[in-house]
């Protein structure tokens, strides 16, 4: 069992725990993940670790109630333990001095770019965030990023906060600039990384993505997380999560996403049924 | 009676057929996850133990990896002598209850049986199946192990390989920690092998039998990347035994292969027998089968997903094999079952591309034919595509089974561990010692897929080494040197 330290709400539908996994603490790197699976009946299921302190022995993990197993982790509290979570997994990101690197993420992917923009920080490189949020009240961990970035660019779908549009506007104008990035990251929905590839393709700034498709046991024994990937069957848990954007069938891997999507509706309709709406 | 029972074959009486095995009906059973066979009955077991000749020379032996004593524990079931029938056969096979249901007996023991020249081979999985069980019913004790010897052992990987492994250096007064990656322990016999053919219960009591002989079991640690082997050393432990098995699917690198609704048999088998996504509401995981599947490759696995399939809901279920029907893979008896479940078969067939319906889905996969042409490698008539052959069946699901490669992750943050062309871990056969210094391997690392019980030998002599190595009796590395193939 492992226990929760700590939860934070950080925004509308967006939690974070902190879970104590002093073997997951001391191993994490920047844009590996976790699996885990909140009680016996449960599903396993992928988060990526976004932050971990190695003297507490714990993980941080940031994120959005979709479905079923995202609600059930929601509702813990402080003290609760979770069933089983088993990590580091998947290869950290390359990191090194690239020069100029730009961080873009959308949604509750700016969870999941703070470890990347700080070891691209540490590592010297001067690091561009580019965060996109529907609306200010999704927007979290401003402040964290600002600690680890030279400069954070944030838009907001209506405006409500920082340039409206998305991510993508800016990123285009940071590619205009007279000296692009060096290397671009994207963390985030599908259709949004795939958005970010297509602006930086324009360009020909080499994009990396960490990809999210659907895992069970994370250490390639199921085939469920292949992508095709410069025409190549690869396994995202071992060979990735992250990938040359470019190279990346997008539409793809979008619909393998959706294979379970009747059992997944199913399913949170239950839980909500049974649950009288309470959570 | 032993005694007597060592008299020459010619003098006894001859019973041509076995006691007959109950099962379930195949239009009942495909609707469930219930077991197919049920086992004999102790008067059953005494009855078919009474077959035996008890030979001099018995064959049977020769065909069991572990040279289990086979016409002993027979003449002791013969004599209704249970506990000490089950004892003998835990001298060399620690789990019988799983052996006797998945060893592919008809190419190892019973295939060597004497009796099986002229008549039926005495059944010797299900008087070892018998004895397991009866011995599980009843609770046995677990053995005393030897005095404390103050070493330690980190076990890798909680598969047959692996539970042989941890339980022998038990017994041998070794301190052991059984470090596994998924949430459960068992390996394939969890992960793999469905309910209907191997109970989990049945698993579970076995692996909680190796838990009461003192073996430490942490679940959730992924040898290579939470922890790595050489860290395991700087946390104390003075040997490694690496069984982590070979699960990772291979697909057959034609067109369309990711399509949604292809996916491969360890995936599907992994949500249905360890996630329990049969029991979808009730458990979280879902899985989802269409009307049409067609199954590729012809070994168990293969089996396993077409059968899974069927009690899942799906109406027609095909299995596609490259070859024909006698160089099946599979262990007969679940050839037999998946045929009077109602599973069908195209032989000589492998497909060519995968294509997707209006939907996106798979709709559509395209085969070809082959023909056997001569032998190759391994004995076997290769199959030789045949132009021009090509067939188009629609399908809902395409459930890949055509093999597994070994699991990456150890070898991929052991730098200092010698890997063999496919990935496999090398080691000394006589030892199971690899090219670093304290770390041995077994089962499908080492083999590629192989059986439940080539795996426990695997283990078993791998412990033998590392008590004499633990012991200071004998070092492994004096000369090891193996020819990488
Ligand atoms: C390597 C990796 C890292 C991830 N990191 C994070 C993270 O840090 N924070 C976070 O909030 N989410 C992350 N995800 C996505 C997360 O795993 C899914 O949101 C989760 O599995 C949904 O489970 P559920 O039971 O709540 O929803 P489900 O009922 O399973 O699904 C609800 C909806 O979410 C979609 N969905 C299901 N699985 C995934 C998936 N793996 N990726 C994207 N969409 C999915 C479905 O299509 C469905 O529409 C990550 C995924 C991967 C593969
Ligand atoms: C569906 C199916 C049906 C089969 N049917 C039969 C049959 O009827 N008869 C028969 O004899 N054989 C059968 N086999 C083959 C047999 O199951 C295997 O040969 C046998 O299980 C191999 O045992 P093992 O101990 O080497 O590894 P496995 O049983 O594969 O176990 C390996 C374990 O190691 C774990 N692991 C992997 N990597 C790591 C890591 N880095 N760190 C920690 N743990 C790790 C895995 O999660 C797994 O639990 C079947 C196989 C399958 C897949
Ligand atoms: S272990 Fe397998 S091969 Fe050996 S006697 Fe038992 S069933 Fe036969
Ligand atoms: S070969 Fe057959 S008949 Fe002879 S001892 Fe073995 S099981 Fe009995
Ligand atoms: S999650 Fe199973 S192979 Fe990657």
């Amino acid at each position: 069992m492992f226990r929760i330290l700590k939860k934070e709400v950080l925004s509308p539908s967006v939690k974070l725990l902190e879970i104590e996994a002093p073997r997951i603490a001391q191993k994490a790197r920047a844009g590996q993940f976790l699996i885990l699976r909140v009680n016996k009946q449960g599903e396993r299921i992928p988060l990526t670790v976004a932050d971990c302190n190695r003297e507490r022995g714990s993980v941080t993990i940031v994120f959005l109630e979709v479905g079923k197993t995202t609600r059930l982790l929601g509702n813990l509290e402080q003290g609760e333990a979770i069933r089983d979570v088993v990590g580091p997994l998947g290869n950290p990101t390359e990191i090194e001095n690239f020069g100029r690197v730009a961080c873009v993420a959308g949604g509750v992917g700016v969870a999941c770019i703070y470890p990347i923009c700080r070891a691209f920080k540490e590592a010297g490189n001067e690091v561009i965030g580019i965060v996109g949020a529907r609306t200010k009240e999704f927007l979290f961990w401003e402040d964290r990023l600002r600690a680890v970035v030279d400069e954070l660019l944030i838009t907001t779908d209506d405006g409500s906060y920082g340039r409206q549009g998305f991510v993508t506007d800016v990123l285009r104008e940071v590619a205009e600039r007279s000296s692009p990035p060096d290397r671009v990251v994207a963390v985030g929905p599908l259709p949004m990384m795939r958005a970010v590839c297509r602006v930086t393709k324009d360009y020909g700034l080499k994009t990396i993505v960490s990809l999210n498709p659907i895992m069970v046991d994370g250490i390639g024994m199921c085939g469920a997380c292949r992508v095709t990937v410069a025409g190549q069957t690869r396994v995202a848990c071992v060979e990735g999560p992250e990938f040359d954007g470019h190279d990346v069938d997008f539409d793809e891997l979008a619909q393998r996403l959706r294979r379970y999507q009747d059992q997944e509706r199913e399913a949170l309709a239950r839980f909500e049924a049974e649950c009288d709406g309470r959570c | 009676m032993l005694e007597n029972g060592g008299n020459s074959a010619e003098r006894k009486r001859i019973i041509p057929r076995r006691v007959p095995v109950s099962r379930r009906e195949p239009k009942e059973r495909i609707k469930d996850f219930e077991e197919v066979v049920r086992g004999y009955t102790p008067e059953e077991a005494m009855a078919e133990a009474d077959r035996c000749l008890q030979c001099k020379q018995p064959h049977c032996r020769e065909g069991c990896p572990v040279g289990l004593d086979i016409p002993a524990f027979i003449a002791l079931i013969r004599e209704g002598r249970f506990d000490e029938a089950a004892a003998k056969v835990r001298e060399e096979n620690l789990l019988p209850s799983i052996c006797g249901r998945v060893c592919p007996q008809e190419n190892q023991c019973e295939e060597r049986c004497t009796l099986g020249k002229k008549y039926e081979p005495v059944a010797i999985g299900r008087l070892e199946r018998f004895l397991g069980d009866y011995e599980l019913d009843r609770g046995k004790d677990v053995p005393e192990p030897a005095p404390p010897s103050g070493r330690r052992v980190a076990v890798v990987g909680s598969g047959p390989g692996g539970l042989t492994c941890a339980a022998d250096l038990a017994r041998l007064g070794h301190a052991v920690k059984l470090f596994e990656s998924l949430h459960m322990p068992g390996g394939v016999l969890v992960y793999g092998i469905p309910e209907f053919r191997l109970p989990k219960r049945i698993v579970h009591a076995e692996i909680d039998t190796i838990h009461r002989m003192g073996v430490d079991i942490e679940c959730n640690v992924v040898v290579g990347q939470t922890v790595t082997i050489d860290e395991l050393f700087s946390e104390g432990f003075d040997a490694v035994f690496v069984g982590t098995g070979a699960g990772s699917p291979r697909f057959p690198g034609i067109a369309g292969q990711n399509l949604p609704g292809v996916q491969s048999a360890n995936g599907f088998l992994t949500r249905v027998n360890l996630m329990r996504a049969y029991r979808f509401p009730e458990y979280d995981t879902p899985v989802r089968i269409g009307r049409r599947v067609v199954v590729l490759g012809g070994g168990n696995v293969a089996m396993d997903a077409a059968r899974t399939a069927l009690r899942l809901g799906a109406e027609e279920v095909r299995i596609v094999y490259r070859r024909s029907r006698e160089e099946l893979p599979a262990r007969q008896e679940e050839v037999h079952h998946a045929e009077e479940e109602g599973v069908k078969f195209t032989f000589l067939a492998a497909p060519v591309r995968c294509l997707a319906g209006e939907d996106g889905r798979v709709g559509r996969i395209e085969c070809q034919r082959y023909e056997l042409g001569a032998p190759d490698a391994s004995g076997r008539r290769r199959p030789v595509p045949i132009p021009g052959s090509e067939f188009i069946m629609e399908v809902d699901n395409v459930i890949v089974a055509i093999g597994q490669g070994p699991n990456p992750l150890i070898q991929k943050t052991t730098p200092d561990l010698e890997i063999g062309p496919k990935g496999t871990i090398v080691v000394d056969p006589v030892t199971g010692a690899t090219s670093k210094r304290g770390v041995f391997a077994g089962g499908d690392i080492v083999v590629g897929t192989a059986t439940v019980i080539m795996a426990m030998g695997a283990g078993r002599t791998a412990a033998r080494a590392i008590d004499a190595y633990l012991r200071g009796e004998a070092d492994p590395w004096a000369n090891w040197k193996v020819k990488v193939r």
